[in-house]
């Protein structure tokens, strides 16, 4: 295949430094939170650089093939990944109760992360047809709500609450940019609604508890309240400048759970502060507002919507990671991107900056 | 490839502004979020971080209550005091270790090793030292609070059974949760060293009795003393079981065994609900509540006579004479055999190049089914099982529930053995041998059953061919008194067998402890009748020169086990049960007294005396 030369002098560099800067401020939180853990095999940070290196590599391969190729086989790709989370739920390596992993080798990964991915790229393949006049109505979308449900279900049943609302996040996001009908999104609202008391009773009795601690705290002290409750202690305790780097307590003295994924933003703030923390949510803004400006300036519409699509699962991440952590939501189990340990996570995040990139690089071209 | 659409555009860019709107209010949402609390609440979180400053205590919940059928206590709770020290805390006072070993009466190095034990705890979780201790070390260490920082003294329910081993195999029960189970809860979470049942009831009623456990935050200074509470959970009680059992027929039950060794069930069998479990010998469910003690474990689990095995359901053994119930019907059912079918015996039957014989040495002679019964001609039954062959025996055994588990709720339920001759062709490869169809109609050979499926048996014919399934637990209900649960008679199914037949069986199990001769005379009573029958489950083969009489020389464990299975009043069974005296020797003279003791006292009977057995050894007490 012949790259065309522009493609290099177009290279989102900017894009790419923040992406680089959020990641390398990663790799040095976890390896402070998780330096005094006691832990056999190889360190943590050591295992999220690794991934990070073929995160980068994807990544770059991703980016530099034209989107249009995305565009042809978005179905097919969005078939692929499903037909792994279906693969898991069988074969699944059942590991507490919760089957997440499929394993290849000594690799195992999370098929729901790249489910994230091909239904954003289904979704732009979708809407790049465009609607009438108004906008899409309801009578034009029953496709995309089977994509939507046909994984949600499966993914709801591993049980993995937090990767299913990012789902419908994403999904209503989509809605909303590609412009549906006010009658048409008000009538799902509402049917949203009815159908939310039902789902209730699908969720397992944790994931209930989380919720309803989250109203009130103290239901539950031992258990979910109290990761709530410590983690608004780490955070708060690092004040203004915070407690510096490998000084944080609460992290290392274990009162945190899951401290090196989900609630990973807890010790940036204990050990960095209220400037550290605004100094990483800066960047992240800057990530979010870059790549909506990629999605409004490329070039079709293909392209603008898997961008967006993009943009709005990070930007949902982010927001309702750091919400959690800073007792604003429920405990609902979604990593932060770039800063949570995973690899399955880091990889599928790198996948949709490659596609960010690669929408941004040809942007001129055509 | 397709060409990418690039029509409208600008609906794209029209919402662009608004999403910079949306996108700048999250992120100062989150702004405003941090500054609350990193600026305005800083102080305050990082006091409470910087000592570690709470500290979670459990507050478990009361287990629920195990009564018996007419609300008697057989398992509740009870207070006991725990002392638990903060490790952490230690550091800072070297002291309070030696200061509290003291008190307790326990070494520095006892102390260490218990903090030691704990490698996997959470800073700054308490550990257990010393649990349930007695009133004048509570006292001692209560007014030294104030100079031990880092001790804790906290009030855990403990279980406690009233009656010692009383139906211990069935109560079951506890101990701490291990790895696996804790990996197993995911969604009822356990905490580390929490409670669980381990076996009988205990273990499967495990969440309704469990209850939901509270807990406490505690804010602590820095010396580790209690300020104030944070966050405080209420504990709610788990829910009170019900059993089927009554404690006075179960205490019967269990003083007849004296120091003999087996199992006994009785049941209602109208409703299949178990009136009295009992298996010995049996253990203390108490040394399990407190931690048992490693050589009280080995001492339990090397005992020779498996003081842990509920034998009612987990001990199998050859069901002897007792089979004959099954033999007899599937001859009359086959229409191999009516009542008045003739055989004889000469104490002996000759089949092959063997000799196979009838306990009563001088034989039965002419004998048809009612007196085969009531006196357990071996011979008589050897024939015909020749007759009617294997595998209709073994249809009609599997009619009556044996080689299946009968599904009573308590764990590690056996299945039994009904040999037939595809069973023996998948097992071993070889064909049945005619031969082997002698031993198995008198319920020896390959034939092996759990004394619950024995009592299945009878009641089966006790109850018209009808079979429930045995149960354990009546209702659940919580701590109001409302009804949870509730377990309603269940039938399993109907044996497919004649009401004829059963009549014919029926009288013949009533004239084996009525008629003159009946080998279960010792049960008979003078209010009501008994019907049952006796047997005899070889433990190994005898030689065939051997001499009853050298029996009683027999070291114990070769002797054989002694079964009897009955059910009262005649003609309308309120109880049926099953009796196995393990190396007890004959079931008329080891098995049956027990039976009747358990019977008189369910049905309300005057105790009758004592039996006085004859100094001449007669005939019947060798009866198998």
């Amino acid at each position: 295949m012949q790259i065309d030369r522009r493609l290099f002098i177009h290279f989102d560099w900017a894009l790419l430094g923040i992406v680089l800067a959020i990641a390398s401020i990663g790799i040095l939180n976890l390896y402070s939170t998780t330096a005094k853990i006691e832990m056999s095999g190889t360190p943590l940070y050591l295992k999220q650089i690794f991934w990070l290196l073929i995160g980068l590599a994807v990544m770059v391969a991703i980016a530099f093939i034209e989107y249009r190729f995305y565009s042809d086989f978005a179905y097919i790709i969005y078939s692929i990944a499903f037909f792994l989370l279906i693969v898991v739920l069988g074969y699944g390596i059942i590991t507490s109760g919760v089957q997440r992993w499929v394993k290849i080798g000594s690799l195992s990964f999370q098929p729901s992360e790249f489910v994230k991915i091909s239904f954003i790229l289904a979704l732009a393949k979708f809407f790049h047809q465009p609607p009438h006049q108004k906008g899409y109505s309801l009578k034009q979308l029953p496709l995309p709500f089977f994509l939507l449900l046909l994984p949600m279900g499966l993914i709801l049943k591993q049980p993995d609450l937090g990767t299913a609302i990012i789902l419908v996040l994403v999904f209503f996001s989509i809605l909303i940019f590609v412009k549906i009908r006010w009658s048409s999104l008000l009538t799902i609202g509402l049917a949203g609604g009815a159908v939310v008391p039902l789902l209730w009773n699908f969720l397992k009795e944790y994931q209930k508890k989380r919720i309803l601690t989250f109203f009130n705290p103290d239901l539950d002290p031992l258990g979910a309240g109290y990761h709530l409750i410590q983690s608004k202690i780490a955070v708060g305790s690092g004040g203004i400048i915070g407690k510096g780097f490998m000084k944080g307590t609460q992290s290392k003295l274990g009162f945190l759970p899951e401290q090196q994924t989900d609630f990973i933003f807890s010790a940036l703030g204990e050990e960095w502060g209220l400037i550290g923390s605004l100094f990483v949510i800066g960047l992240y803004l800057a990530l979010i507002l870059w790549g909506l400006r990629i999605a409004v300036q490329a070039k079709d519409r293909f392209s603008a919507i898997l961008a967006f699509g993009v943009v709005a699962m990070l930007f949902w991440h982010v927001f309702i990671n750091i919400g959690m952590v800073l007792g604003m939501m429920p405990v609902v189990g979604i990593p932060l991107p770039l800063l949570s340990y995973g690899g399955s996570f880091i990889i599928s995040t790198l996948i949709g900056v490659g596609l960010l990139l690669n929408v941004s690089m040809r942007r001129y071209l055509f | 490839m397709m060409e990418l659409n690039t029509q409208r555009m600008e609906d794209f860019k029209g919402i662009y502004k608004y999403l910079l709107v949306f996108v700048g209010v999250a992120f100062f949402l989150i702004f405003i979020r941090l500054w609350f609390l990193q600026v305005i609440k800083g102080s305050e979180l990082r006091r409470l971080s910087e000592n570690n400053c709470i500290r979670l205590r459990e507050n478990p919940a009361d287990r629920g209550m195990l009564l018996d059928r007419k609300g008697r206590i057989l398992a509740h709770n009870r207070p006991s005091f725990e002392v638990y020290l903060v490790p952490e805390d230690l550091k800072i006072n070297p002291g309070v270790l030696i200061k509290v070993g003291a008190m307790l009466n326990m070494t520095q190095g006892e102390i260490e090793e218990k903090i030691k034990a704990q490698k996997r705890r959470a800073p700054f979780k308490p550990v257990k030292i010393k649990s349930d201790i007695d009133w004048n070390e509570l006292a001692l260490l209560e007014s030294n609070r104030v100079h031990l920082p880092g001790l804790i003294v906290d009030v855990r329910p403990r279980r406690a059974y009233d009656y010692g081993d009383l139906a211990s195999h069935l109560i079951g029960y506890l101990g701490e949760v291990d790895e696996k189970e804790l990996k197993q809860s995911r969604e009822a979470p356990y905490r580390m060293g929490a409670q669980i049942g381990k076996y009988g009831v205990e273990y499967r009623w495990e969440n309704d009795l469990r209850g939901v456990d509270g807990g406490r935050q505690i804010e602590v200074d820095a010396l580790g003393r209690e300020i104030r509470p944070i966050g405080i959970v209420e504990p709610f009680p788990g829910n009170n079981l019900f059993l089927t059992i009554d404690l006075d027929l179960q205490r019967t039950a269990e003083e007849a065994y004296q120091d003999k060794n087996g199992a006994l069930i009785a049941m209602d069998p109208k409703t299949g609900y178990i009136l009295a479990m009992v298996s010995k010998p049996s253990f203390e469910p108490d040394t399990f509540a407190r931690n048992i003690l490693p050589e009280e474990w080995k001492s339990l689990v090397e005992n020779p006579y498996h003081p842990l095995q509920n034998k009612g359901i987990q001990g199998q053994y050859p069901a002897g004479s007792v089979f004959k119930i099954i033999t007899a019907i599937a001859g009359l059912e086959s229409g191999m055999i009516t009542p008045d079918t003739p055989f004889t015996c000469t104490g002996a039957f000759h089949y092959g190049n063997r000799d196979f014989r009838c306990w009563k040495e001088g034989g039965h002679g002419a004998i048809s089914l009612h007196r085969a019964i009531v006196e357990s001609c071996d011979s008589y039954f050897y024939q015909v099982g020749l007759k009617v062959g294997v595998d209709l025996i073994a249809h009609y055994a599997n009619e009556f529930g044996l080689g299946r588990a009968t599904g009573i709720s308590l764990p590690h339920e056996k299945q039994g053995t009904v040999p037939s001759s595809s069973w023996k062709k998948k097992r071993f490869g070889v064909p049945w041998y005619s031969g082997e169809t002698l031993s198995f109609s008198v319920g020896q050979g390959y034939l092996n059953a759990t004394p619950l499926q024995l009592l299945m048996l009878i009641s089966g014919v006790a109850n018209a061919g009808k079979l429930y399934l045995p149960q354990v637990v009546e209702k659940v209900e919580d701590i109001y008194g409302r009804k949870l649960k509730e377990y309603p008679p269940v039938e399993l199914r109907r044996a497919d067998v004649s009401e004829k037949t059963l009549q014919i069986v029926q009288e013949a199990l009533r004239g084996a402890i009525n008629d003159p001769h009946g080998t279960g005379w010792t049960c008979a009573l003078k209010e009501v009748k008994v019907a049952g029958k006796t047997g005899t489950a070889q433990v190994v083969r005898m030689p065939e020169n051997f001499k009853k009489e050298d029996r009683n020389r027999m070291p114990l464990k070769f002797r054989d086990h002694a079964w009897f299975v009955a059910y009262a009043p005649f003609e309308d069974p309120r109880i049926s049960i099953a009796v196995l005296v393990e190396h007890g020797g004959f079931g008329a003279s080891a098995a049956a007294p027990i039976a009747k003791k358990v019977i008189e006292k369910y049905l309300n009977l005057n105790p009758s005396p004592p039996l006085k057995m004859t100094e001449k050894q007669s005939d019947l007490d060798y009866a198998d």
